[in-house]
């Protein structure tokens, strides 16, 4: 193998191990997240729009961690670094 | 396939270029200047009133509300700031029901001027707040330990709003794309209202944070002396 497929085939693996481990976490964070505020809202319905502000605020930062796996691996697809300096490299011999 | 509005240019001169990203940010700015000009042209103090200001009336006192719940103490002074990050970024991704449109929050060079004027805003409203020494100060709290924890937290936390809205814009506008060479009528709609919530919630995530850390910041060792706020208010 070469050079160029050698991290053609990295890069598209990686990718789909980052979102698919990435989003784990977040998953179960953001289920425990919800069940807990559903079972708060449950006990004290006149703080309604505090959880739910919280809770949101809460679910982004949650899920902000799905997105930066998603980034990187968003990255590692279209805007690989080492993909353009192997491209590079080849296109200069 | 594109990443970002930065790679749809729409003019070149050398090493001038006009990108999506500066060409979405000029219109957005442009509608609204113009539109709060326009609204605020004949303002009036009677029950008859426009449609647009009271428009504009709900939108203000709305996030005057929010940024006092988040616990700064006179909203008047931080709605310019937070208000218009907030405003821009809403409207930058409600514009997306707009065809030929992509938001210039999906790229990170945008996200990352934003989040680099909250990095500026959180020290100026601090030490304009409890001085040069005070904001100081509030670095090695509780300890002079936390010194480099607290630095480090600072840097962080920009970089995390940057890729954050960074990246739920992007991926909005990526997942439409993959839809509409799988499932080519309906499902990408249905995505795109979800993008519009998404884009919703993000802006009032950025604003909202914010506005947390510039309460941080200013806030400083006086709440230590106030006495708690019972928890049922």
């Amino acid at each position: 193998m070469d050079s160029v497929t050698i991290i053609a085939v990295a890069s598209i693996v990686t990718a789909g191990l980052t979102i698919a481990l990435g989003s784990i976490g977040p998953a179960l964070g953001e289920g425990r997240a919800v069940a807990t505020a559903l079972s708060a809202l449950a006990q004290q319905p006149d703080a309604a729009s505090t959880i739910t502000r919280t809770l949101f605020v809460g679910l982004a930062m949650i899920e902000s961690i799905a997105i930066y796996c998603f980034v990187v691996s968003m990255i590692l697809l279209f805007a690989n670094p080492f993909w353009n300096h192997v491209i590079a490299q080849t296109a200069g011999k | 396939m594109r990443l970002s509005p930065d790679d749809m240019i729409f003019w070149r001169h050398g090493f001038l270029k006009l990108n999506g990203t500066i060409v979405f940010t000029w219109a957005l700015m442009l509608v609204l200047a113009a539109g709060s000009k326009l609204v605020t042209r004949k303002l009036s103090t009677d029950l008859e009133r426009s449609p647009w200001q009271n428009l504009l009336e709900i939108v203000v006192t709305g996030i005057e509300k929010q940024i006092a719940d988040v616990g700064l103490r006179n909203p008047q002074k931080y709605i310019g700031f937070l208000g218009t990050l907030f405003l821009f970024i809403a409207l930058a991704s409600l514009c997306t029901i707009i065809p030929g449109y992509e938001p210039p929050t999906g790229s990170l060079s945008t996200t990352a001027a934003l989040a680099l004027c909250v990095l500026v805003a959180v020290p100026f409203f601090g030490i304009e707040e409890q001085g040069l020494l005070g904001y100081l100060k509030s670095y090695t709290e509780p300890t002079l330990i936390m010194l480099p924890f607290n630095i480090i937290s600072e840097l962080s936390r920009t970089l995390a709003l940057a890729v954050r809205l960074f990246g739920n814009m992007m991926s909005g506008t990526m997942i439409i794309a993959i839809l509409l060479t799988i499932t080519p009528f309906f499902f990408p709609i249905a995505m795109s209202a979800l993008g519009l919530l998404t884009g919703m919630v993000q802006a009032y995530i950025f604003s909202i944070l914010a506005g947390v850390y510039i309460a941080a910041a200013t806030r400083g060792r006086k709440s230590k002396a106030e006495p708690k706020q019972p928890l049922t208010a």
